[in-house]
């Protein structure tokens, strides 16, 4: 039986078994519903989920662990000395597998007898796989044939257990479900109970995937290190990596990056923020009904033009006009790419972030406050200082540290705003990067993962990891701080 | 009770005439006109719904901040058209005090929420001048003893009827000559509300103060005039003791022997 069949049996059994459970516990109160202590849809729904979601872990975990142990198993039997000179058994393993995979393949598409595979001599099978259209790089030899063969037979036993366990899990789930299901269980509690877990579940999910993404970083990072002295990295004030093809040592030091991020972040919240939220004050307090239902819409128009398009509008005209208009007449150099540039564009792009949320948050403080200051005899503008902006500034708080965090991350406009040149400077007129840039400029092109000119990537991204985390945390913090202070 | 003599001869503070009031269709205030003389409590009574807080909301023009309302007539304070276009509707407010149906107390400090107004209008010298300011009208809101030690605390922490009574400290502070005061007991226990009375009664020495109520026995206590609503209108009007004891029209008779309501 196929594995596309097991999820239709499953969902089938778990159909049954809630029909079956939801006439029992009828039955057993006598047809009167309610001497039940669930409604019989609870009793359904308990022996549904008792039937399927064991069964779907089981599901889950088999199919990660399965090659896992294969893989671990052929490896156990393979001759160490049939590995090609120049290759790894980790490579030798993978070609195995494709051999496997592609022998099945070929039985599947009705080349082969799949009954024939076990007993296949070279010629045979290097014919199978072509006519089944895997594609070999090296030629196939004899013992990573026998390895496949193993690996084929292994992966049918398995198969065939897995299929087996899951429906015993599954009966033996929907019998326990059935026999419970009588009237003086509790199965709406059960029902609740489960739907929590669900949603613990969902809700890791979403942690460990983070862990994981950390986790990576971490590793590469640390590899990175091994390699790299961490004190040149976080304090030294060059950046100039060297590609292999040019040799010489490379100097990768993150502060100049760091200093480009941080400079051109600064410049667009300045931006930003006071224009974001005089914006969403006008919005919210003052604008009429009509002009704020064609306004907001094409404020947050805005946040929907990709970040490219602004790039090329400060390449093209920001940059030059501040040039033209600031740098040169000033002295202050004559480049087109700069901070100002980047960062000023940035600003307007960032600027829905900020209105658009805090315009929403501002509208949530409810009437009764504006009411209260206003028949004090405060005016508009003290109500707005004193009373909403107060009571909206958690919300606010969250609204500018978003922006900030997306001027932390972006790249498009700070290449095509900024350039590309690592620099430490004050002059907010000069070319400058960020650590986003660099980290897309290392790893494209022709990369070797295992050279620290590579690997400082991840390096820097982690760096950028943290700090927008003690961005977050700060904030938090903040935030904490100011409601205890108020609500 | 009522120094019924008094009332008859104190000038009129308020003049109303031909108040209507409108939120988009419903009508909600049918032809008003009423005096509400200085130095007296004047009780607004009426059944749920029937336009106290709506014609109370009139008095200080807070209608203005609800979009779909609209008031015509012609309402007076001390001779002066409220309505009139060179009436600034903020000084109005400052002179016009509120305590609202709801507590809203801001999400500041109980000190910040009672300072709110002085500060605003400038009343205090310096620090200390605000410090007396605040710690007297805080006592006569009954609320200084349960919150002289917390007064840092946010007023949203309080209880309901500590907040109802932050929010009349609120109003008093700021000094206003007028005090329209909704509902203000609607949550205290009795002591609380024989306290607050206290303070109506004591008020009424120097100001005009409306209260509405949904307690007969609260209208007897404190008023010296009472104004039933019913349905938007104006039903009857005059002195408390009268009211209570030979309503003119039937409408008042059977709300007061709760027959209505
Ligand atoms: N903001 C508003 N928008 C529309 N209609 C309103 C609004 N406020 C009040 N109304 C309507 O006006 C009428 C009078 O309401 P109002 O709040 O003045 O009653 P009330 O006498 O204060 O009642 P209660 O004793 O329950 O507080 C009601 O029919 C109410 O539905
Ligand atoms: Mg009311």
């Amino acid at each position: 039986m196929p594995l596309t069949w097991v999820l239709p049996i499953l969902i089938v059994m778990g159909l049954v078994a809630y029909g079956l459970s939801r006439r029992r516990a009828i039955a057993s109160v006598a047809g009167d519903a309610r001497r039940l202590h669930s409604l019989p849809g609870h009793y359904g729904l308990n022996a549904l989920l008792a039937t399927m979601v064991p069964a779907l872990i089981v599901l889950a975990l088999w199919t990660v662990a399965q090659p896992l142990m294969i893989e671990r198993m052929v490896a156990a039997d393979f001759p160490r000395d049939a590995v090609a000179p120049g290759s790894t058994l980790a490579l030798t393993l993978s070609d195995v597998q494709r051999v496997a995979e592609g022998l099945e393949d070929a039985a599947r598409a009705g080349v082969i007898d799949a009954g024939r595979i076990a007993a296949m001599n070279l010629k045979e099978a290097t014919e199978a796989l072509r006519a089944g259209g895997t594609v070999m790089a090296a030629p196939l030899t004899e013992a990573v044939l026998t390895a496949a063969v193993e690996y084929h037979a292994r992966t049918v036993a398995m198969r065939r257990a897995m299929l087996a366990t899951l429906l015993a899990v599954a009966a033996i789930g929907a019998v326990w479900a059935l026999h419970r299901s009588r009237g003086e269980f509790r199965a709406r509690n059960a029902v609740e109970q489960a739907v929590r877990l669900l949603l613990i579940a969902a809700a890791s999910v979403a942690i460990l995937t983070t862990l994981g993404i950390v986790l990576s970083m971490l590793f590469e990072a640390m590899r990175f290190f091994d390699q790299y002295p961490w004190q040149e990295f976080f304090f030294s004030t060059t950046w100039s990596p060297s590609f292999s093809g040019r040799g010489g040592a490379s100097q990768l030091g993150i502060l100049p990056l760091l200093w480009g991020t941080l400079y051109i972040s600064f410049i667009a919240l300045v931006v930003a923020v006071p224009i974001g939220l005089f914006a969403a004050i006008y919005l919210s307090e003052y604008a009429g009904k009509r002009f704020r239902t064609v306004a907001k819409p094409l404020i947050e128009i805005l946040a929907g033009i990709p970040t490219i398009v602004y790039g090329l509008f400060a390449l093209v005209t920001v940059g030059p006009l501040l040039r033209d208009a600031f740098a040169e007449p000033l002295g202050l150099g004559n480049s087109a790419s700069s901070v100002m540039t980047a960062g000023l564009v940035m600003g307007i792009m960032l600027i829905p972030f900020v209105s658009s949320l805090s315009d929403d948050i501002i509208s949530a403080v409810p009437q009764a406050m504006r009411d209260g200051s206003l028949g004090l005899g405060a005016t508009k503008s003290e109500t707005i200082r004193q009373v909403i902006v107060p009571a909206a500034l958690p919300g606010i708080v969250g609204a500018i540290l978003l922006a900030a965090s997306r001027a932390i991350g972006e790249t498009m406009i700070v290449v095509l705003g900024a350039g590309a040149a690592a620099r430490l400077d004050l002059n907010p007129f000069e070319a400058m990067t960020t650590v986003t840039v660099k980290i897309v400029s290392q790893l494209t092109g022709d990369t070797d993962f295992a050279s620290p000119e590579t690997l400082v990537a991840f390096a820097l991204g982690l760096t950028l990891f943290v700090i927008t985390l003690c961005l977050n945390v700060l904030a938090l913090f903040i935030v904490r701080r100011y409601r205890e202070q108020y609500e | 009770m009522n120094d019924t003599g008094l009332t008859d001869t104190a000038p009129a503070k308020i003049t109303a005439r031909g108040v209507q009031v409108y939120y988009g269709g419903t009508h909600a205030i049918k032809d008003v006109s009423v005096d509400i003389p200085d130095n007296t409590v004047t009780a607004f009574i009426g059944p749920s719904g029937c336009g106290k807080s709506t014609f109370l909301r009139c008095i200080n023009r807070m209608n203005d901040t609800i979009a779909v309302a609209r008031v015509e007539g012609d309402i007076r304070i001390d001779g002066e058209d409220i309505y009139d276009r060179r009436v600034d509707p903020v000084q109005l407010r400052a002179k016009v005090g509120m305590v609202f149906q709801k507590p809203n107390p801001f999400p500041k400090s109980i000190y910040d929420n009672v300072a709110y107004g002085p500060r605003i209008h400038g009343l205090a010298k310096d620090r200390a001048d605000l410090d007396g300011i605040v710690e007297s009208a805080l006592r006569r809101a009954a609320l200084w003893e349960e919150v002289k030690d917390r007064l840092a605390q946010p007023g949203t922490g309080l209880s309901g009827g500590q907040q109802q009574r932050l929010c009349i400290a609120r109003a008093v502070a700021t000094a206003p000559e007028v005090l329209l005061m909704d509902e203000p007991c609607s949550a205290l226990d009795p002591i609380a509300t024989a306290q607050v009375e206290e303070l109506i009664d004591e008020l009424k020495q120097n100001y005009s103060v409306v209260i509405v109520t949904h307690s007969m026995q609260q209208a007897a206590r404190v008023s010296q005039r009472t104004a039933f609503f019913h349905l938007g209108h104006l039903v009857e009007y005059g002195e408390t003791g009268r009211i209570f004891t030979s309503p003119e029209d039937p409408r008042t008779e059977s709300y007061i022997s709760g027959r209505i309501g």
